[in-house]
């Protein structure tokens, strides 16, 4: 049997920029750029580590520099390495890869092939800023009008005024309530414990508490997503520092293991052309998880899962085996399963939900802080040894288990 | 300046121009396997059940049924307002011949997964969108 050799790699630094609803000061405010955001985010993860900036010999990350949508990604693989000159022997950045922390797995076997004994791993978002006062409506291509013309997938579910992910995933979380009886009230868990959770994130955004009355008054986005449902834009960089193994007793913090990793994508890579619209691309990177371990759900003391909207954290719950195909529903139901006192603590930074869209990263950061203790107020009790942090919702996917 | 809402129109390639303007008579066309006869959208060249490149261009039925859906409460165009539902339909032909869309001519609070549906297309310029309303009849 092939050997699994993500379980030579370790998260031996983490970093986070300041995080923020609207921290870009503008173009005539270079400060805060998402360039600058990143190099904080990046410093401050190589420092952890223990590491000067010439150790770094690789940098990955997701999805590249794009222009568009507005925000989603301003710095790739180049503008960093030119900031910092670094000296790579291995890089990678781009969007095709298994979701968001992809870039990371991709980092793990590199380090373990050893291309490189360091790699550097980051995410920077600034979407808050770029889409300004006009909100969503920024993101949705051809808001403008006129001339634009949708290719690629995008052809399939812009004419028809459905350009969000909200909308896609809405209808997901639609066929999954009329197959299996999912409520709203069962959803609103993963909302109200990240809003819970948050009040204990002093980075977090929304902090104030929120009741089921409030999530049930809001207004609805897309059926049967409400405002709650959706996650919220920011601007922020989080950066990880992978090595290898070996290098772990002379780093200063406590290695985090990757045990496992969860790749695969099996079904078609579609929004809407997905075979089980009540389960996504995460069904098969779960699974593939639980194939590369010993270890089994019932091991796992916490779980950060991704909640761009909240039905996709239901969802990983389900792949990843922590309640059966459907059970996602009454698995939640009440919220004390996944509180932070909770058999199974969910999004102890409050997600994306609350705590802001770091879009995947976020969720490897609070994974790696919880391991080593270091979550201060929000910490987990009695000294959580193995972790899940997911990313990806629709046919992206990439999760990582990791222990103590 | 007509009465029809915004539209963000796709671009119109030799690949996807019997899908976008089949409407023109009034037919949902679709790539089609010449061999094995699986039904394969999106377009493609080659068929992904059995791999034979004899791909032909043939018009489905239109008939479906609302595979999930959900309902639009968010302005995302000017001049396209919500609510308004969105589903994903399945057609007669095979189960897995699908495809994003909107239901028409049904009040939002009627549409439900299951329903029969049927094809019925909006024009803009030499697109016609299909959409889906109520089967009537049989």
């Amino acid at each position: 049997m092939a050997e699994h050799l993500e379980k030579r790699a370790i998260v031996s630094g983490i970093g986070q920029s300041e995080v923020g609803r609207r921290i870009y000061g503008g173009d005539d405010r270079w400060e805060r750029m998402p360039l600058d955001l990143t190099i904080d985010a990046a410093l401050a993860a190589i420092a952890d580590a223990g590491l000067d900036r010439r150790d770094i010999g690789g940098i990955c990350t997701y999805p590249g520099n794009m222009d568009t949508p507005p925000g989603f990604s301003a710095v790739g693989v180049t503008e960093l390495q030119d900031a910092l000159r670094l000296e790579l022997d291995w890089f990678a950045g781009g969007l095709e890869s298994p979701g968001q922390l992809g870039s990371v797995i991709g980092a793990c076997l590199a380090v373990a092939a050893g291309l490189a004994d360091h790699i550097l791993c980051f995410r920077t978002v600034w979407e808050a800023s770029a889409q300004g006062d006009k909100g969503r409506e920024a993101v949705t291509m051809g808001g403008g009008g006129g001339s634009f013309k949708a290719r690629t997938f995008l052809q399939w579910s812009l004419p028809f005024g459905a350009p969000s992910a909200a909308n896609w995933i809405g209808m997901m979380a639609m066929r999954h309530f009329h197959e299996f009886g999912t409520t709203r009230e069962q959803l609103a868990q993963i909302a109200l414990n990240a809003r819970k959770n948050a009040a204990l994130n002093a980075k977090a955004v929304y902090r104030e508490p929120m009741t089921m009355e409030d999530y049930l008054g809001v207004r609805m986005i897309s059926d049967p997503l409400c405002l709650y449902d959706c996650d919220v834009p920011v601007d922020g960089s989080t950066a990880v520092v992978i090595s290898r193994a070996d290098h772990a007793p002379d780093m200063p913090n406590p290695a985090v293991h990757v045990e496992a990793v969860g790749s695969a994508l099996h079904g078609r890579p579609s929004w809407d052309q997905w075979d089980d619209l009540t389960t996504m691309a995460c069904r098969d990177a779960g699974a593939m998880l639980w194939e590369r371990t010993d270890l089994t759900p019932a091991d796992v003391d916490l779980a950060e899962l991704y909640d761009g909207f909240s039905f996709i954290t239901l969802a990983w719950l389900e792949a990843l085996g922590f309640c059966g195909h459907g059970e996602g529903g009454p698995f939640i139901e009440g919220g004390s399963r996944i509180a932070l006192d909770g058999e199974l603590p969910l999004n102890t930074h409050g997600g994306q939900l609350s705590a802001g869209r770091l879009h995947g990263y976020g969720f490897l950061h609070e994974a790696v802080l919880q391991l080593r203790g270091q979550a201060g107020e929000r910490q987990v009790a009695g000294g959580p040894e193995v972790g899940v942090a997911a990313a990806g919702g629709g046919p992206l996917a990439g999760c990582l288990l990791l222990t103590r | 300046m007509t009465g029809k809402p915004f539209r963000v129109l796709p671009c119109i390639t030799p690949e996807n121009r019997h899908f976008w303007t089949g409407g023109a008579d009034g037919e949902l066309r679709f790539m089609r396997c010449g061999d094995c006869r699986y039904w394969i959208h999106p377009p493609a060249p080659i068929c992904p059940e059995c791999l034979s490149k004899e791909i032909e261009i043939e018009a489905a039925s239109g008939r479906g049924v609302i595979h999930t859906y959900t309902i639009n409460r968010k302005e995302w165009y000017p001049n396209l307002h919500p609510p308004y539902p969105i589903a994903i339909v399945s057609l007669d032909e095979q189960e897995d011949l699908r495809l994003t869309t909107n239901i028409v001519d049904c009040a939002v609070d009627e549409v439900e997964i299951g329903m029969p549906v049927e094809v019925v297309f909006e024009e803009y310029d030499e697109v016609y969108l299909p959409m889906f309303r109520p089967r009537r009849g049989s």
